[in-house]
């Protein structure tokens, strides 16, 4: 209705609707790529890591001393571990999710270094490490004590056990024609040594949070021989704070040929682990509402002075019979078409930027809905900030008209 | 004139308090945002050694894997394996070479009363010392004869030598670690190169190792690598010897050359060497070597966050929103003013006038910006720090220097006076009947 006269009023001035419009648009351009990477990190730390993290910790035991046995220090605390009291149970093992360290090998359908590798994050477990770890056994069965092997670097032995319980998209990775079908099956690693899958568990990441194939993981039943190994340990629900400086305690006295260090919750693990993508969520949301907050202030200080120049020609339109909804409707009308064409531009350059970040820094582009929701909020945004200025246009008396021509 | 000028801007700004407030902020908003990681993509992106980055090699032979690149496109492992790394440090072709890995010894103290502690530590050869250019606070590094007799030598971090030694020299003294008694050669004084260029295969801006001994030491006595360990060929047999002799790569080479001649001599040895490997049935794939300088090794590894990158992008893109905003404040301020522009037209000013007069204002608002960015830049610094303040490199990344508080201004000053330039150029397009008329 009033569009057109509003339209062509303002091509009397474009500049500075133009500058208005750009700002609208830059913002929206940088406010739609910050919610995508908000929601990518989102989603990312949003997956389970498969574990019992409420109620896990783990620490480092590093044999120093000439003497240090690993295998009989592995035998004894273990054994103290399991019977100490608020603990579930405990294993030995090289790593835990999230922790950002760990081990990766390739598991092959068939023998031969030129046949398809698949990567997978490899935990050395025995059969307490289903139950420590707080995972799902979904299929097959777990392992036994006897199929539990000891690894020594240096004597011969068996460089791989035989099977292996394997995550369930590890399964659908190696098996994708038949994930549920995957126990009992050979799968090969190190080229050729065949292993087979005894057991499948839902869920349970490797170490490394960035890796794209971060469920690919398989438990094998073997203990390390090595100086520097890892326990982790399962606390009964609610004990974990209170048993774990009795447990250091307990193990650096039982020992002193070794020194007990890096203990850490799930927890810290966690958070450490995420620390960059929450902290780069907490600076995008700043970023936005920052600078949503100063074009929200840019348009009603250019309202204001728009209002202001022009009271004598709304003094005379009240003069000719214009009510003051008709004043308000003005402003607010061409509010919205300078915030329409920012935000119809803003797309553009949205679109445009995410199609740059996607090439150049690998994310995921933005959903569609992104963009009709940074409109809807620019042109909210847009109806606030010039709502005040345009009710101080009605206050403007049509006797103003008659004063100054 | 000037003076005068500047009073009438004065005069202006207080006019309209609050829209000249708003001005500055967005300036000093803008300024703050994109300083804020300027200065962290500067710190992350400098120089860890300007006066000899020119002259270390950080070198580079693909071993890998016949069926797939180390890292695609077709780039070589970042490391090297033991079998070559040894081969090129004992053929000794460049001035000076330094092989390292990083791992971790335990310090017994000789006061039972203190416990044994666990320490970084970074194996490698003599010219490390030399080569890096590296601080001493006692003593110095010690001799590549020390290397080849292996002989039980280390040198401490300051901090180290000050738990075991408080102020003390330690030089000559003994520390034993892992059982073994090693005599101090030298204590490093404070250092830290950002990024941590001589190992960033692990750690990019990590700390500094707090004890270095010899590479041939920690071979003989079989320690383990903390570092990235990447292998693609299994290791057949199990235990040490058939580690050090496998394909897995876990140490880093680096080499000092002076000039074009010497760094294609070095390159011509290296593939002389690889051709050498692959008669003996090593080197599956097509020669790759890389030879790439201190700064060079950085871009390749991209020490410089994914995410530091994209907010440079969208604080850039901030600032411009901001400017933005500034030009369409100080345009409907400066054509609001219409009238007295017009009057002073035909009272004589010239359009030269009128612009100084504008461009003066302007640039008051903009100098305000710019100090008012400074502070917000220092706040914003802070900010970054507590986010990631579980990072301990980050106290390194948010302290601002005397080039990055120069920069604030220059770019506060081209900000405003950019902003300000086409608002007052409308000015000066003003005719002075126009105005005069509506008067």
């Amino acid at each position: 209705m009033e569009i057109g006269p509003i339209w062509r009023a303002m091509l009397r001035n474009k500049t500075s609707y133009l500058l208005i419009a750009l700002q609208i648009a830059f913002t929206m351009a940088i406010m739609v790529n910050a919610i995508a990477i908000i929601q990518e990190r989102s989603r990312m730390m949003a997956r389970p890591s498969g574990v019992d993290e409420d109620n896990i910790f783990y620490l480092s035991s590093i044999g120093f001393a000439p003497d240090f046995n690993p295998r009989a220090a592995i035998e004894q605390d273990l054994d103290a571990l399991r019977k100490f009291p608020g603990v579930a149970n405990a294993i030995v093992t090289n790593t835990v999710p999230l922790q950002g360290g760990g081990w990766s090998q390739g598991l092959r359908r068939e023998p031969g270094d030129d046949k398809e590798n698949i990567g997978v994050a490899v935990y050395f477990v025995d059969e307490q490490g289903i139950d420590t770890f707080g995972v799902n056994l979904t299929g097959g069965r777990n392992f036994t004590p006897t199929e539990i092997l000891w690894f020594d670097s240096e004597g011969g032995g068996p460089r791989w056990p035989d099977k292996t319980i394997l995550t369930q998209a590890m399964a659908e990775a190696l098996f994708p024609e038949s994930p549920q079908d995957v126990v009992g099956k050979t799968v090969y690693i190190e080229n050729d040594l065949p292993v087979t899958v005894i057991g499948i568990i839902e869920r349970m990441q490797a170490a490394w949070k960035s890796w794209s194939k971060v469920e690919n993981a398989m438990l094998v039943p073997m203990k390390r021989l090595e100086s520097a190994v890892r326990y982790v340990i399962r606390t009964q629900p609610g004990y974990r704070d209170e048993v774990m400086p009795q447990v250091e305690k307990m193990l650096a006295e039982s020992n002193t040929g070794r020194i007990i260090r890096s203990m850490k919750t799930m927890t810290e693990t966690r958070q450490r682990s995420y620390l960059e993508d929450s902290a780069m969520i907490k600076l995008l949301i700043f970023v936005v509402s920052i600078l949503t907050a100063i074009t929200g202030l840019g348009i009603v200080g250019l309202a204001s002075f728009s209002v202001a120049r022009r009271s004598k020609q709304i003094g005379t339109r009240r003069a000719l019979g214009a009510t003051r909804t008709a004043i308000l409707r003005y402003f607010m009308l061409e509010n919205f078409i300078i915030s329409s064409v920012g935000v119809i531009a803003g797309a553009i350059i949205a679109v445009g930027l995410n199609i740059w970040m996607v090439q150049a820094f690998d994310l995921t582009p933005i959903a569609w809905y992104v963009i009709p929701l940074a409109m809807l909020v620019l042109w909210l945004v847009g109806q606030l900030a010039v709502f005040g200025p345009a009710h101080r246009a009605t206050m403007v008396s049509p006797a103003v008209a008659t004063r100054a021509v | 004139m000037f003076r005068y000028y500047a009073k009438l801007g004065l005069l202006s700004i207080r006019r309209n308090p609050v829209l000249s407030a708003l001005m500055v902020a967005a300036i000093a908003t803008g300024i703050g945002a994109c300083m804020t990681i300027v200065n962290i993509d500067y710190v992350m992106s400098g120089n860890p050694i300007p006066h000899r980055s020119e002259l270390l090699y950080h070198v580079q032979l693909d071993s890998w894997d016949p069926y797939e690149a180390a890292e695609e496109p077709n780039e070589p492992p970042d490391q090297l394996t033991y079998i070559d790394g040894k081969a090129l440090l004992e053929a000794g072709k460049a001035r000076r070479q330094v092989l390292s890995y990083r791992t971790g010894r335990v310090i017994q103290p000789e006061d039972d009363a203190q416990l044994p502690f666990q320490v970084s530590s970074l194996s490698t050869t003599a010219d490390f010392f030399q080569m890096f250019d590296t601080p001493f606070l006692y003593g110095s590094g010690w001799d590549k004869s020390d290397d080849d007799g292996m002989a039980y030598v280390v040198v401490l971090s300051r901090a180290i030598s000050e738990q075991l030694f408080a102020d003390e020299d330690p030089v000559g003294r003994n520390v034993v670690m892992n059982g073994d008694t090693y005599r101090v050669t030298g204590v490093l004084d404070t250092w830290q190169p950002t990024p941590k260029f001589y190992d960033v295969s692990n750690d990019s801006f990590g700390e500094i190792e707090e004890v270095f001994f010899p590479f041939s030491i920690s071979i003989a006595k079989e320690v383990d690598s903390y570092g990235n360990t990447n292998c693609w060929k299994p290791t057949g047999e199990t235990g040490w010897q058939a580690f050090i002799n496998s394909e897995c790569v876990w140490m880093q080479l680096w080499v000092e050359l002076h000039g074009d001649e010497e760094r294609e001599e070095y390159k011509a040895f290296l593939n002389a060497y690889v051709e050498s490997q692959k008669a003996a049935g090593r080197f599956p794939r097509p020669m790759n070597n890389r030879l790439y300088d201190v700064m060079q090794w950085m871009q390749n590894r991209e020490v410089v966050e994914d995410d530091v990158q994209v907010l440079l992008g969208l604080a850039v893109l901030f600032l411009l929103v901001c400017l933005l905003n500034t030009i369409g404040l100080l345009l409907a301020k400066i054509m609001r003013r219409s009238g007295d522009i017009g009057l002073r037209r035909a009272l004589g000013a010239s359009r030269r006038a009128i612009f100084s007069q504008y461009i003066v204002e302007a640039g008051l608002i903009g100098i305000a910006g710019g100090i008012a960015g400074i502070g917000m830049t220092m706040l914003g610094l802070q900010g970054i720090k507590l986010l990631y303040g579980e990072f301990e490199f980050v106290e390194r990344l948010v302290r601002l220097d005397w080039v990055m508080i120069a920069t604030a201004i220059v770019l506060a000053v081209i900000s405003a006076l950019g902003a300000a330039l086409y608002p007052t150029w409308r000015a000066c397009g003003i005719h002075p009947a126009s105005q005069l008329k509506s008067l």
